[in-house]
This record gives structure tokens, sequence and C-alpha cells, in this order.
């Protein structure tokens, strides 16, 4: 008895000293941080305008000038556009102009606005299997892809750039299937690097591209079709629709976005010199 | 075309560390806050319940422990899948606004760190002595005082059941990359920052935040380790 009742003592000791742990872990739990200040605007976006560097370039002006953070959450066009359709955030930045007037004519989005624009590239590697260098066709340059059956990696995601490569595609009247045309369904950082160790061609935007280019052993090879061309607007999410999004918030940020600041910043943001996004909402000076 | 080299991407990321990269302990931080928080929450009732497994007699018991045995394999892509729809504006929880936010990520290390306490936990408090529940209720403790007098009988195991459940939940990037969405300054922890890097080809700061990953877990370890060394000099 003596025995037991001194490994109780120790137990309760014991529990004594759970509960002391217990109280430490939980201490963290209930100091712990709440979101940083400010009225919170998020907004969905492409991978292009948030691994290129842009948005943590120009936000912090914005954030600034009126007090609001921006939550950036980046995936592909077609999941901001469908995060925006459900509510879950209050202002989407994409670059798919028909998938954008769907979006604003079935009323998820209002007060579309034209921001920036930057151009997509095809890159692949410098041997060249299909002969596509220098093309300034860019529906051609697919077809001897196709023809030559030489390894042509898609994003596969539904993303802007994905939606590019298909509508080029069908520019080239030709159907991409067959074991030379792969779906990663990664972002374009991860396209680029399969792109890079496969040896195959892929469809990148120029901000993406000028970003990564160093870890590649990829070349730009056809570039300046006007078909090229990848236009981004800003759209807010219906408050009509989602009575608590934030669209006072939202509209600021197109406002500033749009506005000679946010423009300027835009087309101020280079990387290595070479400018990556070129503002089309305020005309220049004459 | 730059080289990474495993020996060359690894030496940056140690330099990254030791020169104290804000961004990079920014984003420890965020790690450390949310699986704090979260363990903190999952583990009381956890360890209540799988007491309550070990010593309560219901209908339903067995079920339970194979139920939270099973939830042991559940994968967290599954979880943040799952909380997505909940959460989501256009689900039934989306009142709560609570997506994309540090309290989304806590609730979905909540859901996987809970089954691992309980199954550890339930295992531990069933191989305990009995005697001890009896012998404090002999003396006249009430049931809840007998129920921390087992549990202290077995505080190693749930800690270490504890610490495994941390162990897991820090390290997880399914549910957090989902439902947290990998915010800068709020929402980005290591494991989200990992696939963002190496999405981008960083591999340098993918393994500087995995080395701090790998770090923490020497030394709960080694705390561990320590702890239940100075328990048996203390018995």
């Amino acid at each position: 008895m003596h025995r037991r009742s001194e490994t109780l003592h120790g137990a309760r000791g014991a529990a004594r000293r759970l509960l002391a742990l217990l109280a430490a872990a939980l201490l963290p739990a209930l100091v712990a941080a709440a979101p940083p200040g400010g009225e919170v605007v998020r907004l969905a976006t492409t991978t292009s305008t948030e691994n290129s560097g842009l948005l943590r370039a120009i936000l912090p002006a914005f954030q600034g000038l009126t007090g609001y953070r921006v939550d950036v959450v980046a995936v592909g066009t077609g999941k901001a556009l469908r995060m925006g359709r459900d509510g879950d955030v209050d202002v989407v930045l994409v670059h798919a102009p028909p998938a954008e007037a769907r979006f604003v004519e079935a009323g998820y989005g209002v007060n579309r606005r034209a921001v920036m624009y930057n151009d997509f590239v095809l890159v692949g590697p410098a041997r060249d299997p299909a002969r596509v260098r220098g093309l300034m066709d860019a529906a051609e340059a697919l077809r001897r892809i196709a023809a030559a059956g030489a390894p042509f990696l898609s994003r596969g995601d539904d993303s802007g750039t994905h939606k590019k490569e298909r509508a080029l595609w069908r520019a080239a009247a030709v159907a991409p299937q067959g074991r030379w045309y792969r779906e990663t369904g990664q972002g374009m950082g991860r396209t680029l690097q399969m792109a890079s160790e496969l040896g195959a061609y892929t469809l990148v935007d120029r901000g993406t591209w000028l970003s990564q280019r160093a870890r590649l052993a990829l070349e730009v090879l056809v570039e300046g079709d006007a078909r090229l061309r990848n236009p981004y607007s800003v759209i807010a999410v219906n408050p009509a629709r989602w009575r608590d999004v934030n669209y006072l918030g939202a509209m600021a940020l197109i406002a500033w976005l749009t506005s000679p600041e946010g423009q300027a910043r835009i087309g101020a943001y280079r990387i290595g010199g070479e400018v990556l996004f070129h503002p089309v909402a305020v005309p220049p000076k004459e | 075309m730059e080289e990474t080299s495993l020996a060359q991407a690894s030496l940056e990321a140690l330099r990254m560390l030791v020169t104290g990269d804000p961004g990079l302990w920014e984003i420890i931080g965020v790690s450390f806050s949310v699986s704090l928080r979260a363990i903190a929450v999952a583990a009381p009732p956890a360890v209540l319940l799988a007491f309550l497994l070990a010593y309560a007699r219901f209908p339903g018991r067995r079920l339970l422990i194979t139920l939270f045995n099973t939830m042991l394999a559940l994968p967290a892509v599954v979880v943040g899948l799952t909380l997505y729809l909940l959460l989501s504006r256009a689900g039934p929880l989306g009142e709560w606004r609570l997506l994309f936010t540090q309290t989304a990520m806590v609730i979905g290390q909540v859901v996987l760190a809970f089954p691992i306490v309980v199954a550890m936990g339930h295992a531990a408090i069933q191989a305990a002595d009995r005697r001890a529940w009896e012998t404090a209720l002999t003396l006249g403790a009430p049931p809840w005082r007998a129920m921390l007098t087992v549990l202290g009988e077995v505080r190693f195991a749930l800690v270490a059941a504890v610490v495994a459940a941390f162990g897991r939940i820090i390290a997880e990037v399914g549910s957090s990359i989902m439902v947290g969405g990998n915010i800068l300054h709020y929402t980005r922890n290591i494991p989200t920052a990992i696939a963002l890097e190496t999405s981008k080809g960083a591999f340098a700061e993918g393994i500087a935040l995995g080395l701090v990953l790998m770090v923490l877990a020497l030394s709960l370890n080694l705390a561990v380790t320590r702890l239940q060394g100075h328990g048996e000099l203390g018995a």
C-alpha cells in the first residue's frame, strides 16, 4: 500500500506537470497572430503576375495609400474566375478575354477594366527539332511541331496560358494528341522546368519566362505574332450576388491599378532591363 | 543556364538561414503559429476521447476506434478539398468567411492531428496499469482526478503522440495550400512556400525551408528524449 500511494503521489505530480505542459502549449494559441492590420481585399490572380514579382513590387504603394491589405491568391485564370463566381475573393486580375466576357455577362463580375498586356512566346530546346526558330506565325510553328511529332508540353490546367494555347491549336487546325503532346497539369514555372528537362516546346508568358530563363535550357523561338498578345483585365466580383464581398476595396484596387500612378508602376517594373507588362488603361501623354 | 546542383543549392540555403533572411523567418513564424494553435485545439479533446475509448464502455466504441485508426491515413489533400468546399462562399459554411485565412489552415490541421492523438493516445492509455485508476478511486479521488492520475502514468506516450501529430501537421502541404491560398505575409507557411519555390525552380529557398523542418523535427525529438530521461530519474 505504501509503495502504491507513493506511485500515486508521483502520478499526481506528473499530472500537474502534464497540465502545466498543456497550458504552456495553449498560451501561444491564445496570443497567436490575428491577421495583420487593415481591411483586406482578396485578389485572385494568375501565377504570371505573382511569380514574376510584379504584384510584390507594386502593391505596397497601394497599401500605403489606402490602408487596404491585399491578400493575393495566385492560381490559374480558370480557378481565379471560379473563385470570383463563388464569392471567395473580392476582385480578380486575369488574362483570358473570352472567359472574362462570359464571366461578366453571367453577372458574376462587374466593372471589368483593361489593365495591361504582355505577350506569349514559344520556347523550346536550342536544337529546335521542328525547325520553328524565327517564324512570325505562331500557328504555323505549332503545325510544324505537330508534323515533326516533337514533344510539346501543355499546362492542361485551364489557365489563361492554356486557353491561349488551345486557341492557337484551333488556328493551326491541328487537334493536338499523341505521345508528343503532354499535359503537365501544373503551373507555368513547373511546366517550364519540365520542358527544360525533357527538351520540349511550350508556350509561356513573357513575364514568367524573363523571371526564370536563367535556370532553363530553353530559348525563345517564336515571338511577335499579334495572336500572341496577352491582355490582362481586372474585374470586381458582383456585390449584388455576394452582399458581403469587399466591393469598395475591390473598386479602390481597380481605380488604383488603372490610375496614372498604378499604370506608371506597372510600366516601370523590369527584370534584367526588360519591361514585363505594358500598361494600357491610361493613354500615354502625346 | 545556372547550375542547380544539390550541393550548391544546399550551401545557398544555409547562407540564407544564417543571414536571417526576414522573409524566410516570417514564413517559419506562420508555420509555427498555425500548427501550435492546431495542436493546442486538437490535443486536449483528443486525449479526453482517447481516455474514454480506453476506460468507458459504450455502444459504438469499437467502431469509433476503427474509425480513428482509419483516419490516420486521411490524405491532407482530401481534408483540404472537403474543407474548401465547406468553407467556400458557395458552400454550406460560406457565411463564416474563413476561406484563405489562417483559421482555415488551423481547422484543416486540427482534423489531421486529432485522429493521431486519439489513436496513439488510446493505445498508450489502454496499455497503462489499470491499478492506478482503481487505487485513485479507492482513495476517494473523483473520476476526473483518477483520470489525471492515469494520464500522468502514460504522460510520455501522450507527449510522444502530440509530438507525432505536430510533426505531421507542420509538414503537410495539401490542406494548407488549398484552404490557406499560400498568401504572402499571411497564410504562406513552410510547406506551401517549398511548393511555390520549387514551382519557380528556386531550389535553394526550398531546401533552406526544408532544412528548417528537419532541424525542427530533430529538436522536437531531442526534447522528448530529454523529457523522458528526466521523468525516469525523478520517479
